[in-house]
């Protein structure tokens, strides 16, 4: 019987590893070789192992580069958990199907696509868009804002397309909070910011940080956001991948920078780990 | 008798149009330990989170300390809430759950200090500070809540089924310390509770509430011997409840025959008693005498079922007249099954009971 269960155990496993196996790791071990290799100049590629890939990457340019996207992919999320918290809040008070639907509300962009959804947005912040236009149009300002173009169109378009990731754990880590601990602070005369910062920001921080991880990764990773929006002036990390692999065609040090990013991730969920939070909290919405 | 630290007045509570609370008065004493007693539904809940603001009265006034507090905040309040389910934050240790009231209202830090571990002590959480709330025992949590109330120096405590969720034994022990830590903080304590023997124990003063009304309001012992009402003698201890009739009523005294003319009871007349009413009968299962002859003034009854209970053995016994009476006798009694016996019913342990003629 006991080997008959195991048998059993490992056929109903076996999809998800093979697909896990097929879809994700071996992409990956072809991703992470590929970064020890050299590349030809005519986007070929020698298998010969080196590490200039990753000192490539230690240079000025690409630390700008990284530094520009961190601080667009910081307050992106910054922006993200600023819209969260109050939505979150106020529909915590309500009933069960309020709630609902209005997270399914949050959901429903998502069946368009994103791609076609950020051209939406030119239509809005373009100099004679609907934004520049109504302003110019009350008075309000004499000459067209800048709202594209910049880091701050990309911005715009990154806390969009970006925002449901954040809405759903936070609201998640909300909705969970027991009404009773807050009704014992009310008791115990704690204001109502009081109760904010006190129990409910300690209560929901790992779903703020499951929702950070995944609008801040793929903040710096949405090149078409910056493309169209940023009209190819600003460039993010996700911008110089996709160059290194489409037009530079050197997949070597494409790989290898894809391979830092990976590093990365892996480092921010170490440290919220050693910060005491639990890697459940963070597969689970 | 103390000065009197809440006052109810006429308090009312609807939801969605319908009064939970209707028209409730009740006035509690400094330093006294109050429960409200009722079956789940009754409404006391509501009266405890009305008392602390957590809930808005819809009609009538609430004074603490003689201020009216109807509309003041929750968190103004002099009043703190022990939760059913101790309602702990689960990031913050003890120390930190406990100090929360005096850190929210920026109570200089050497106070805290000392505040927080005088009630550490009162409620021996020594060497517990740096727990968590998942790392303490039901028992512990219980302590914990209490003592985050009692470190604000609240004129009033309000406990909302506070032992519920512990264990047979623990809730005994708890009883007991709660009591102690009563009497030495000296707080008001409100406490709600189902349960009758934790209402026995512990209170000074047994308010029960049925259906939003108070239903008796006295000393545990008054109720227990002198319940006002069927609801009341049946709802603390155990009973026996006989339906009869007034049978004659004379200048100072009435006389009461249940179903079977069998015996008559006398008891003193009160001003509303005629000829004929219905009345009941109250009389506790400890104080049915037994006996194999007959005696006088005895029904002869048969043994339904014995049932062993330790220190007692419960008897359910058919007797004439068709009543049931359950009778508890000390645990060495040897009675079996279907066995003939005398029941007495002594006139001094039985209790006639006006009010509503409600039925079981």
């Amino acid at each position: 019987m006991k080997s008959n269960n195991k048998v059993f155990k490992y056929i109903f496993l076996s999809p998800v590893v093979i697909y896990s196996i097929i879809l994700i790791l071996l992409p990956l071990i072809y991703i992470l070789f590929l970064s020890f290799c050299k590349s030809d100049s005519y986007g070929g590629v020698i298998y010969n192992f080196t590490l200039s890939n990753y000192l490539t990457i230690i240079n000025t340019t690409y630390i700008k580069i990284l530094l520009k996207s961190s601080l667009i992919g910081i307050l992106t999320t910054f922006i993200c958990i600023c819209i969260s918290y109050p939505f979150a809040l106020i529909l915590r008070e309500k009933k069960e199907e309020v709630r609902n639907l209005m997270t399914k509300l949050v959901m429903i962009p998502f069946l368009t696509n994103s791609l076609i959804r950020t051209y939406g947005w030119i239509v809005l912040l373009r100099k004679n868009g609907v934004i520049n236009n109504t302003l110019l149009g009350t008075n309000i300002i004499t000459k067209p804002l800048e709202l594209m173009y910049n880091n701050f169109g990309i911005i715009i378009g990154m806390t969009y397309t970006l925002l449901p990731f954040m809405i759903l754990p936070v609201c998640s880590a909300v909705f969970k909070i027991d009404n009773n601990i807050i009704e014992a602070a009310r008791d115990l005369g704690a204001k109502p910011l009081q109760i904010f910062k006190n129990i409910i920001i300690p209560e929901t921080i790992s779903g703020v940080f499951n929702g950070s991880l995944m609008v801040f990764m793929p903040a710096i990773g949405y090149f078409f956001i910056s493309d169209i929006l940023g009209g190819g002036k600003v460039m993010i990390i996700g911008n110089l991948i996709k160059n290194q692999f489409l037009t530079a065609r050197n997949w070597p040090l494409g790989s290898a920078i894809s391979i830092f990013l990976i590093i990365v991730t892996f480092l921010l969920v170490r440290v919220y780990q050693k910060t005491g939070g639990k890697l459940d909290d963070l597969g689970g919405m | 008798m103390n000065k009197v630290l809440v006052r109810l007045e006429n308090i009312s509570k609807k939801y969605n149009d319908k009064y939970v609370i209707k028209n409730l008065s009740l006035d509690v004493y400094e330093g006294e330990f109050l429960t409200l007693l009722g079956s789940s539904g009754c409404g006391k809940t509501t009266i405890l989170r009305m008392i602390s603001g957590l809930e808005h009265v819809t009609e009538g006034k609430i004074y603490i300390d003689d201020v009216d507090v109807t509309e003041v905040d929750p968190t103004k309040r002099e009043v703190n809430t022990i939760f059913q389910n101790f309602a702990l934050f689960p990031h913050m240790n003890t120390w930190d759950n406990i100090s929360f009231g005096l850190r929210m209202k920026k109570i200089p830090s050497e106070e805290i200090e000392k505040r927080v571990k005088k009630v550490i002590k009162l409620v021996k959480l020594e060497g517990f500070e740096d727990r968590l709330p998942s790392q303490l025992s039901g028992g512990q949590q219980q302590r914990v809540a209490i003592a985050r109330g009692i470190v604000m120096n609240p004129k009033v405590l309000l406990l909302d089924e506070s032992l519920c969720s512990l264990d047979l034994k623990l809730k005994r022990k708890m009883q007991l310390e709660l009591k102690k830590i009563q009497k030495q903080s000296g707080i008001t304590f409100i406490y709600v509770t189902h349960d009758q023997d934790e209402a026995l124990t512990m209170s000074d003063r047994i308010v029960i509430i049925e259906k939003g009304q108070i239903e008796q309001n006295d000393t545990p012992q008054n109720i227990y011997r002198n319940p006002k009402t069927v609801f009341a003698a049946d709802f603390i201890g155990e009973s026996n409840i006989i339906p009869s009739i007034i049978k004659e009523v004379l200048e100072d005294s009435i006389k009461v025959i249940t179903n079977e003319d069998k015996i008559p009871f006398i008891f003193s007349k009160y001003e509303s008693d005629k000829k004929n009413d219905k009345i009941n009968l109250l009389i506790r299962p400890e104080n049915i005498k037994l006996s194999k002859n007959e005696l006088k003034n005895s029904i002869k009854g048969v043994v339904k079922d014995v049932v062993y209970d330790g220190s007692v053995t419960k008897l359910f016994i058919d007797t004439e007249g068709d009543l049931n009476l359950k009778v508890n006798t000390n645990g060495n009694i040897d009675i079996k099954e279907e066995e003939e016996i005398y029941l007495k019913l002594d006139e001094e342990f039985v209790v006639p009971i006006r009010g509503k003629q409600n039925e079981k």
